[in-house]
């Protein structure tokens, strides 16, 4: 059963990795920290793959989405992007091996009218993808940040009126 | 002498990373390769010294797109090597779960991957701005898959339900009723696709292929049969070894496969078509020939139509199943492991899987090999290069590079998958 916001809002934290492969796993790892602390919100994890993206965030009033980045940065920079408001950089999520990344079911929902009225995408800087490795220190770290951020932004949204044109 | 040199440097819509380097001398192409340079993957030794019982569960995280190849392979090779046939309720169920993956996969392939090339897009997002409802199609088919996989797999990525000698769990009756419902939406849908890829513009090629399936009896391949080719091999999968190798080449992570003293092969959607079309349900052979479709498709260009009616006969052959289904009075076959070596090939979306695991007698991996279907491909891959893009030297760079790329994509190469790790021993002779 779905875990929507009491107004019935349906709120997704989508937590994009493959905890099998080093910093790939820091959206998995923000899942779990999220898990215990936050109601209202359906978390979910997925690997990445694209329609699996989009049907995650078919009916979604708002999306926060978490994946890991390489962009050159150094491990564990946070970075955030408002979906809503542009294209998300295409090169930053290189980590994907599905021939279509994050940025690209992003987009396909734009395309689509299928993109959530918010939609916040946190990235996280990752520095080693080796099967079998765990996350490194700084990304780790990043996590923890992320989980709090998100956090208050889901408590932001859950606390902001529905607009009169969202309500059934 | 007139060079010209194309470089794919980041192939696009390919599963993996991969580039491609084509060099031509007055006209004439004299080089194709397809450079896979995704690090080398250790699963080989990695099921080193793990319990037979582990290896459907390692193997599936091979490969996020085809995860369920890997674990079938996997569990036959293993019930292979110790003496244990699967058959009735739980075989049915082992064919409706590569049902769901063949839906997920080739419907990915067609929709997102290959299908803007023919229609003059970059991809999936400029497509889906001017034919959101034929995007929305393709998402809507691709979740009958899911849903098969969901319900069967335990989750919908890396399923962890399947199990050497059947399964952990099995499905009740009613469980499967909602599916049905799911699927006979997605039969209408998979015959639309059929019929939107038939119309589209095809180059008139040809390649003369040596066609590699699996053969069944009776029935489309999925896991059992025999490996048949289009030029007399008919062999069990225990003899791969005999008839198959694999060889290392500078340009590529991945090995390339060839059959011993006769050269590049292809397995996939075509092979398996040209060998078994009269095994396919009769909706699906009807759509296939109002699609335009022969008995033998050997233009690779065609594939994303034979791809089609195969999405269309696994939501046939799905629906089949589950009405048919009578659940297994256990979920699995009792299993004593022994000292012992077993083989299988199946059917992955993109082509065929070989296993060969060696065990102890305490059931512990001695020794495994996994031959995926890019490393087997590959080579044709690269003859179809040499082969058509001759023809195409005078286009624009743009357009050439198009064209190659396009040819890459006929065969919806795994790259993440393909890619090994060769163990070198050098002989210095002293």
């Amino acid at each position: 059963m779905a875990d929507r916001a009491r107004d019935g809002r349906r709120v997704v934290a989508l937590c994009i990795g493959n905890p099998q492969r080093g910093d790939d796993g820091a959206g998995r790892a923000v899942a779990r920290a999220l898990r215990d602390s936050l109601g209202g919100v359906e978390i979910i994890e997925e690997e990445g793959e694209t329609t699996r993206v989009l049907a995650q965030l078919e009916g979604a009033d708002a999306a926060f989405i978490v994946d890991a980045c390489v962009s050159g940065q150094p491990p564990g920079v946070i970075r955030r992007f408002d979906v809503g408001a542009g294209r998300l950089p295409q090169t930053a999520f290189g980590a994907s091996t599905h021939g279509f990344g994050l940025a690209e079911a992003l987009e396909v929902a734009r395309a689509l009218g299928a993109l959530p009225p918010r939609c916040v995408v946190y990235a996280i800087e990752g520095a080693i993808f080796d099967i079998g490795a765990s996350l490194s220190p700084a990304v780790a770290t990043a996590v923890e940040i992320v989980a709090s951020r998100l956090r208050a932004d889901i408590l932001c949204e859950r606390s902001t009126p529905l607009p009169e044109s969202v309500k059934s | 002498m007139k060079i010209r040199t194309i470089k794919v440097d980041q192939l696009a819509r390919v599963e993996g990373e991969g580039a491609l380097k084509v060099v031509a001398r007055d006209g004439v192409v004299q080089s194709a390769e397809l450079n896979i340079f995704e690090p080398p993957r250790f699963f080989e030794a990695f099921l080193r010294d793990r319990l037979y019982a582990e290896a459907p569960d390692i193997t599936a995280r091979i490969c996020g797109i085809c995860p369920v190849a890997y674990q079938m392979s996997a569990v036959h090779a293993m019930e292979n090597a110790l003496g244990v046939v699967v058959d009735g309720p739980l075989r049915e169920l082992r064919r409706l779960i590569y049902c769901g993956e063949w839906i997920e996969s080739h419907t990915l392939h067609v929709y997102m991957l290959h299908a803007p090339d023919f229609l003059g897009y970059e991809g999936a997002i400029e497509m889906a701005r001017d034919h959101a409802d034929i995007v929305r199609r393709g998402l809507d088919l691709k979740r009958a898959g899911n849903s098969i996989i969901a319900l069967l797999g335990g989750r919908e990525i890396h399923p962890i339900n399947v199990r050497v000698g059947g399964f952990y769990r099995t499905p009740r009756k009613r469980e499967l009723e909602p599916l049905a419902e799911e699927l006979k939406r997605a039969r209408d849908l998979a015959l639309a696709t059929v019929r939107w890829t038939a119309g589209f513009d095809f180059p008139d090629v040809v390649r003369d292929y040596e066609f590699v399936s699996l053969r069944g009896d009776g029935e489309y391949p999925f896991s059992n049969g025999r490996i048949a080719s289009s030029r007399g091999l008919d062999i069990a999968a225990a003899e791969y070894d005999e008839h198959f190798e694999e060889t290392q080449v500078e340009h590529s992570t991945a090995l390339h496969a060839h059959i011993k003293a006769r050269g590049p092969y292809l397995t996939g959607p075509l092979a398996r078509y040209a060998l078994n079309v009269a095994a396919l349900s009769p909706l699906a052979r009807e759509a296939a020939r109002e699609a335009g479709l022969e008995a033998v498709c050997a233009n690779p260009f065609r594939s994303i139509v034979v791809r089609a009616v195969e999405v269309l006969y696994a939501c046939d052959e799905a629906l089949r199943i589950i009405e048919d289904y009578e659940e297994p009075v256990r979920p699995a076959i009792d299993i004593e492991p022994c000292a012992s070596t077993g083989y299988a090939a199946t059917e992955a979306p993109r082509g065929m899987l070989y296993h060969r695991y060696r065990l102890n007698a305490d059931g512990k991996i001695a020794d495994a090999r996994i031959v995926p279907p890019t490393s087997q491909n590959q080579p044709s891959i690269e003859e179809d290069l040499k082969t058509f893009a001759t023809a195409w030297l005078d286009l624009p760079d743009e357009v050439l590079r198009r064209r190659c790329e396009q040819t890459i994509r006929n065969h919806d190469p795994c790259i993440s998958c393909a890619t090994h790790f060769l163990r070198l021993e050098i002989d210095r002779g002293g």
